[in-house]
């Protein structure tokens, strides 16, 4: 039997990956896909909340991170081509110029 | 008042005595800014015209009112011109008060006030900055004819105010000079603490009445108002006459708040025969004798004005024996005077006090328009060591001199003999003998070193430097005319108050009977007479005998007086330095308030704790901050992330744990 604690544990291990991913993998794209790991996990609780409470919420709200999800990897796509245009190297320690 | 003079009120002729004075300042004024703009000086004419002309219609205003009051024993108390302040139940209604003391004060002001702006026409006619002057001299005119005028004490206390700022700019007309100016301001600080002690007073009549509940609506602090309700204001009648007794120290050059007058005369010598000797230091005395109903609730306050008048007196009249400076003795001579008057009222002689103002203003801006006729003549020379013989080339000064010395040295039938007289009178008749013995002793005095003044100035043999001698000439007629008016009234001016022991009316306090009812004379009955007559007989002697031997003295033993000195130059320093009283005020006050000022106040209080821990530091402790923070900002963006991550972790650790 499957409970609701399986798919939040399963989830949150995700999260903790994602985070370790983007706290200490240096290129810019695995950095990404560790944010999609943490996007994923969010979804996941979600999508497992609202079929524990038979309501359709979460879902949605899943959808919309989706969405979310896409617009954002577009966006920073982009600037990883860029930066590595200008630079020749995606590792983004090298982008440490906006020091205060 | 609806009587009709010419279609024109009463009350409309009251307000036009102050008021053309202010127009001739207002008027002046605009004329000296606009020619100022474009660096010129206003046209000379216009500004005499203007300057002289005004306080001399003023005068005229004035002397219509007087046969007015006169034959209608009527005051005039004009309904307000608007009303100046009303808050609450604060009434101050700008409104005039003119009856027979107000009136006589009136005359006084601006009779002698438009013989100095005459005068000043001559005396000024070379400075470049003429046309200030008499924008000044005209403000301070009408300033002091507020004083006079005004129907209530805040009125009275913005004449005062107003007095006190035209002293100042006159005192340091000549600001180029530093010293000068200094002593401008010595003037102007010295009256603000007489004019708290004043503030404090009104104050406190007006809280006491308050408390009372005294229906105010026609003005709060009218004096009408408050002789009204005296009875009311018997139980702080003591501490208000003694807080505006510290008013009248102030103005009125007294005892301990002297020391401002001898210094004022580094002004123009009109503006030290008008300002500071005729009218403004007057203001006291006036002040004094307009409340007698308030003085007369509190026989201690009356005995302490009269006490320091008469100290007063004599302590200034001693260091007039030492100085050199032609009018540092003048100045010392009139706080001398005018500790006199304030023995008068002081021992409840109201009228004898004001009767000596009137003739005072007489003799002494005589003897002060005479002195600027000798400086003026000398080329700015005011030692007297440095004169002598002028009789011969001045010789409308020496006999106007002359007239006003014996004026104050009390001959008869002199105006002095008999003000000065009916003082010591009634000092002496009031039971007040110590002080009658003082005053008596400075009459002597006076005659002493009056006597000294003017032979050293007029008689013997000059003492002029040789390449000076030559230019020397009597002033102009528009000073000399002056002079002859004043000499003449230093001559007659005293008639007015002959007493009946003499065989006169005693005119003058019958005059002021009806304002200062209870305060006039003691009922000059028969049985008395006896001792008039020694007393006065007494004086006159003295004071003759005295004068006599300072002007055989001075104009003939001069070596005899110069060993006389060397003998006993202890006492001749102590006075000439005027009992270190400047030094010892210098040493007790003026040093720690300048101590406390700056090292305190100024180093410590301004500069450390508001400058550097206020405002410096807010800014410092801002930038350590920013600094402290900044270091957060790597630039790494792994960094943030964790910064992100921590948060997170620490809000979820907060709101689950």
């Amino acid at each position: 039997m499957i409970l609701l604690e399986h798919y939040l544990i399963v989830a949150s291990l995700l999260f903790c990956l994602g985070l370790l991913g983007v706290l200490f993998r240096r290129n810019a794209l695995i950095v990404f896909m560790s944010i999609e790991l943490m996007l994923n996990a969010g979804n996941l609780v979600f999508v497992a909340f609202s079929r524990f409470f038979g309501r359709m919420d979460g879902q949605v709200l899943a959808f919309f991170i989706i969405a979310l999800a896409a617009a954002e990897v577009s966006v920073g796509l982009a600037i990883i081509v860029v930066m590595f245009r200008k630079r020749g190297t995606i590792d983004i320690n090298e982008a440490s110029l906006m020091k205060g | 008042m609806d009587t009709l003079v010419l279609g024109i009120s009463l009350e409309t002729l009251a307000w036009l005595i102050p008021g053309l004075p202010l127009l001739g300042a207002l008027c002046n004024g605009c004329a000296t800014l606009m020619a100022r703009r474009s660096g010129q000086v206003a046209p000379k004419p216009l500004i005499t015209f203007l300057g002289v002309g005004t306080p001399f219609l003023s005068f005229m205003v004035t002397t219509f009112l007087f046969f007015i009051i006169r034959s209608t024993h009527h005051s005039i108390d004009t309904a307000p011109l608007f009303t100046w302040m009303a808050v609450d139940d604060f009434i101050v209604p700008f409104s005039l008060y003119v009856d027979q003391l107000s009136i006589v004060m009136t005359l006084v002001v601006t009779g002698v006030g438009s013989l100095i702006h005459l005068y000043s026409v001559g005396y000024m006619a070379h400075d470049k900055a003429y046309d200030r002057y008499f924008t000044y001299l005209n403000l301070f005119l009408f300033s002091m004819l507020i004083l006079v005028l005004g129907n209530n004490l805040p009125m009275m206390f913005i004449g005062w105010e107003g007095v006190g700022l035209c002293s100042y700019l006159l005192i340091g007309f000549w600001f180029q000079d530093p010293e000068k100016a200094y002593a401008g301001k010595k003037a102007f600080v010295v009256n603000r603490i007489g004019d708290f002690g004043f503030l404090l007073a009104m104050f406190l009549l007006y809280t006491t009445l308050t408390q009372q509940g005294v229906d105010m609506r026609g003005g709060s602090l009218n004096f009408a108002t408050l002789e009204a309700q005296r009875q009311l204001l018997a139980p702080v009648a003591t501490t208000a006459c003694l807080l505006l007794f510290v008013g009248a120290c102030g103005k009125s050059a007294q005892i301990p708040l002297y020391i401002w007058l001898p210094d004022a005369m580094a002004g123009p010598t009109p503006v030290s025969a008008l300002i500071h000797a005729a009218t403004m230091v007057t203001a006291g005395v006036y002040m004094i004798a307009r409340l007698n109903f308030l003085y007369l609730l509190s026989p201690d306050a009356m005995s302490v004005v009269a006490t320091v008048g008469a100290v007063t007196a004599f302590f200034a009249a001693t260091i007039g024996l030492a100085q050199n400076d032609i009018k540092k003795i003048l100045a010392y001579s009139t706080i001398s005077q005018l500790g006199y008057m304030f023995l008068g009222v002081g021992v409840g002689a109201f009228s004898a006090g004001i009767f000596h103002l009137v003739t005072h203003a007489f003799f002494k801006a005589c003897l002060f328009l005479g002195a600027g006729s000798v400086i003026h003549g000398l080329h700015e020379e005011q030692d007297i060591w440095k004169m002598g013989g002028l009789r011969h080339k001045m010789p409308v000064t020496f006999l106007t001199f002359l007239l006003a010395v014996a004026a104050i040295v009390g001959i008869i039938p002199f105006a002095g003999f008999f003000s000065k007289d009916e003082i010591l009178f009634q000092t002496f008749m009031r039971g007040h003998r110590v002080l009658w013995a003082i005053g008596f002793a400075t009459a002597g005095i006076t005659a002493f070193y009056m006597c000294r003044l003017f032979a050293l100035t007029f008689l013997g043999k000059s003492r002029i430097d040789p390449h000076k001698e030559a230019p020397i000439h009597e002033s102009p007629l528009s000073m000399t005319l002056p002079l002859m008016i004043l000499g003449l009234l230093s001559l007659i001016g005293g008639w007015i108050g002959i007493p009946e022991v003499f065989k006169g009316h005693n005119y003058f306090h019958h005059w002021l009977q009806p304002v200062l009812g209870a305060g006039t004379l003691i009922n000059e009955s028969a049985h008395m007479h006896g001792t008039e007559l020694i007393l006065a007989v007494a004086s006159f002697l003295w004071v003759f005998h005295v004068g006599l031997i300072a002007l055989i003295l001075y104009s003939q033993k001069l070596d005899w007086i110069k060993r006389c000195v060397k003998k006993m130059d202890w006492v001749y320093n102590i006075l000439r330095d005027k009992y270190y009283v400047d030094e010892i005020y210098d040493f007790i006050l003026i040093r720690p308030i300048h101590w406390l000022s700056q090292q305190i106040l100024w180093r410590f209080g301004d500069e450390q704790i508001i400058d550097g821990l206020m405002v410096n530091g807010s800014a410092k402790t801002i930038n350590l901050a920013g600094r402290l923070l900044s270091l957060m900002q790597t630039g790494w963006t792994q960094h943030y992330a964790l910064f992100l991550a921590a948060g997170a972790l620490g809000l979820v650790a907060y709101f689950v744990l």
